[in-house]
């Protein structure tokens, strides 16, 4: 490639954030489509080497986050630099050193899976033999080596992608974008997906990643912020995230009787929160066993009972609420 | 070092070779079938010149260019069906084929998360629509000539104008495929499309018409395309052909430009 493109060589004037070591760096960060705000001003530092999740239900603003970062899509507004390039200036540059495995696989159809590889490094000026290099590697490690001549059309929606996620790494990018990796995918080909991500991190690749899947992002994320609505609601490890917006345990309860409101006085003050679900409720509590024992010493006897660690999923939901969001 | 000092936004350094990474990710779609597409839009104009051109033209007799000389029918037809054939070819690979890449597949997406830009996708097409344009337009000259309608000196010069005229209707294509908004308004481009394949002075000269008419004819991109190739296979070149020659040009200019705007709007937002 171009040594004059690098990042680190190019005078463009543009700063670079060596001290922060910020990969990405956006400040007030916005996007409007017509009078809809889908981005509304968010602050977001990723660091070298790290994997950062955007978590949050559908329209929160995850997915435009990532095609601004991914330099297809223009901020209205705020600061956004990527490897200490602005992408309205430099989008080719930036692009050249990005991995983008958008939502909806985008493969080329009308070719094979080794094609499809091949003809992306071609994209970004790889040469041909150096292509098929890299194309034979990436078959090999998202194990699709016997269905490498294979067209895309007939492959499983976790083979193809797979095969997207390898697309993403031909040009052995610096910063690797996943929207919403693993969503419709099943259990077994999930695990592939996250243990591939997971080497990927440990080889130092540095990881951006939006899913509503708290598990995934318990998995795979250093840090990660939550967003609701357009805007950065929370920001942490996954550990900090629980410990702060969480207790410790959630104790589930579920009674017989029709409606659990009827038992929400009589479990007052046990924990720090109780919630009210249709079929049960839940007890945020630093120890599920104490919880557990007062309620029996209340008499309260319930149908079912449930003590487990809180999660990220307690996190998320309680900070973007319960409300379906389409 | 000069692409360090200009400035960025408008750095075309390596536009060429990322536009041509686009045309080679279509040859690497290339299969046996695409042939059959290939020999049926090659056979279109021979068929037309021999059924008209020649087999019409045995009852009109000899035409009368603008400039006074006299030609036989075949001879007058035989560019025209080459100019609609370098228009067909262009515009097939333009239209429909670009409008589904574009809208359904969304192979542009992809691309477009590469260094490659909208305009970059565009050019890339273009001459992938000129590739299979200019074997159209090759064999069918080499028939022209064999038949005795124009010179092999002639053809040679020929070639160039049809590959301009590919240039020009290729933009044009992508351009209106930009704008179109469903598969629905491929029938409006056909009809319009073999409107001016009809009236653009292919088998009739546009002085055959009323004053108004004929106005509207000589605007038409065709009818500029049918009069630069005309002129060249009769030998019958003068300064109008310069017109043709600086709209085709500006008919490519705005059709790249328009193409590649509206791409970037629509896949860039």
């Amino acid at each position: 490639m171009d040594p004059t493109n690098h990042p680190a060589t190019g005078s463009t004037g543009t700063t670079l954030h060596p001290a922060e070591g910020s990969l990405i760096h956006a400040r007030g960060l916005i996007k409007r489509f017509g009078d809809f705000t889908a981005v509304d001003g968010i602050d977001v530092d990723v660091r070298r080497g790290e994997a950062f999740g955007f978590l949050g239900p559908n329209g929160a603003g995850k997915s435009s986050t990532m095609r601004m970062i991914g330099c297809v899509s223009p901020p209205t507004a705020g600061v956004l630099e990527i490897l200490g390039l602005d992408p309205r200036r430099d989008g080719p540059r930036i692009r050249a050193k990005l991995g983008v495995c958008p939502q909806l696989d985008n493969l080329d159809l009308e070719l094979t899976v080794r094609e499809n590889l091949t003809t992306y490094a071609r994209f970004f000026g790889i040469a041909r033999k150096e292509a098929r290099r890299r194309a034979d590697e990436l078959i090999e490690f998202v194990q699709l080596t016997e269905r490498a001549d294979s067209k895309v059309e007939p492959l499983s929606g976790g083979m193809r992608r797979r095969l997207t996620i390898a697309r993403a790494l031909v040009n052995q990018p610096e910063i690797v974008l996943l929207d919403e990796p693993t969503t419709g995918l099943d259990p077994q080909a999930r695990h592939l997906v996250w243990e591939r991500l997971f080497r990927l991190k440990q080889q130092g690749v540095t990881l951006v990643l939006t899913t509503h899947y708290m598990d995934e992002a318990e998995q795979l994320c250093d840090r990660l912020v939550v967003m609701d609505g357009g805007r950065i609601v929370a920001e942490g490890s996954p550990r900090t995230l629980i410990e702060r917006y969480s207790t410790r345990e959630v104790v589930e309860l579920r009674f017989d009787t029709a409606g659990q409101e009827a038992y929400a006085d009589k479990l007052a003050g046990i924990g720090e929160r109780l919630e009210v679900l249709p079929d049960r409720i839940l007890l945020y509590v630093a120890d599920g066993d104490a919880a557990t024992a007062e309620v029996q010493r209340r008499s309260l006897s319930p149908a079912g009972v449930l003590v487990r660690r809180s999660g990220l999923e307690d996190v998320f939901l309680h900070l973007t609420g319960r409300t379906l969001v389409d | 070092m000069v692409t360090l000092v200009m400035p960025r936004l408008i750095s075309f350094e390596g536009t060429g070779r990322r536009a041509a990474s686009v045309t080679e990710r279509n040859i690497a779609t290339l299969r046996s079938a695409y042939w059959v597409v290939m020999i049926s839009g090659f056979l279109e104009p021979v068929l037309y010149l021999l059924s008209i051109g020649v087999g019409v033209g045995a009852l009109i007799g000899d035409i009368t260019l603008p400039g006074g000389e006299v030609v036989g029918y075949a001879e007058f037809v035989a560019p025209a069906m080459l100019a609609a054939s370098a228009m067909t070819g262009a515009l097939s690979e333009t239209t429909f084929n670009f409008f589904g890449k574009m809208k359904f597949v969304r192979l542009y997406e992809g691309i477009l998360a590469t260094p490659v830009r909208p305009i970059e996708i565009a050019l890339g097409e273009l001459a992938w629509a000129m590739v299979r344009g200019v074997i159209y337009s090759a064999a069918f000259v080499v028939i022209m000539t064999l038949m005795g309608l124009t010179t092999w000196a002639r053809a040679v010069v020929m070639l160039p104008a049809t590959f301009l005229v590919g240039l020009a209707f290729g933009a044009l294509g992508m351009a209106v495929s930009t704008i179109i908004r469903s598969w629905q308004d491929f029938d409006l481009i056909a009809g319009g499309q073999f409107a001016l394949f009809l009236f653009s002075g292919t088998f009739v000269p546009p002085t055959a018409y009323p004053d108004v008419l004929r106005w509207l004819i000589e605007v038409t991109p065709l009818y500029r395309s049918v009069d630069l190739v005309r002129a060249l296979s009769t030998g019958t070149l003068g300064w109008l052909q310069l017109v043709d020659v600086l709209y085709l040009l500006a008919l490519l200019a705005a059709g790249l430009t328009i193409a590649g705007r509206r791409m970037a709007k629509q896949l860039c937002k």
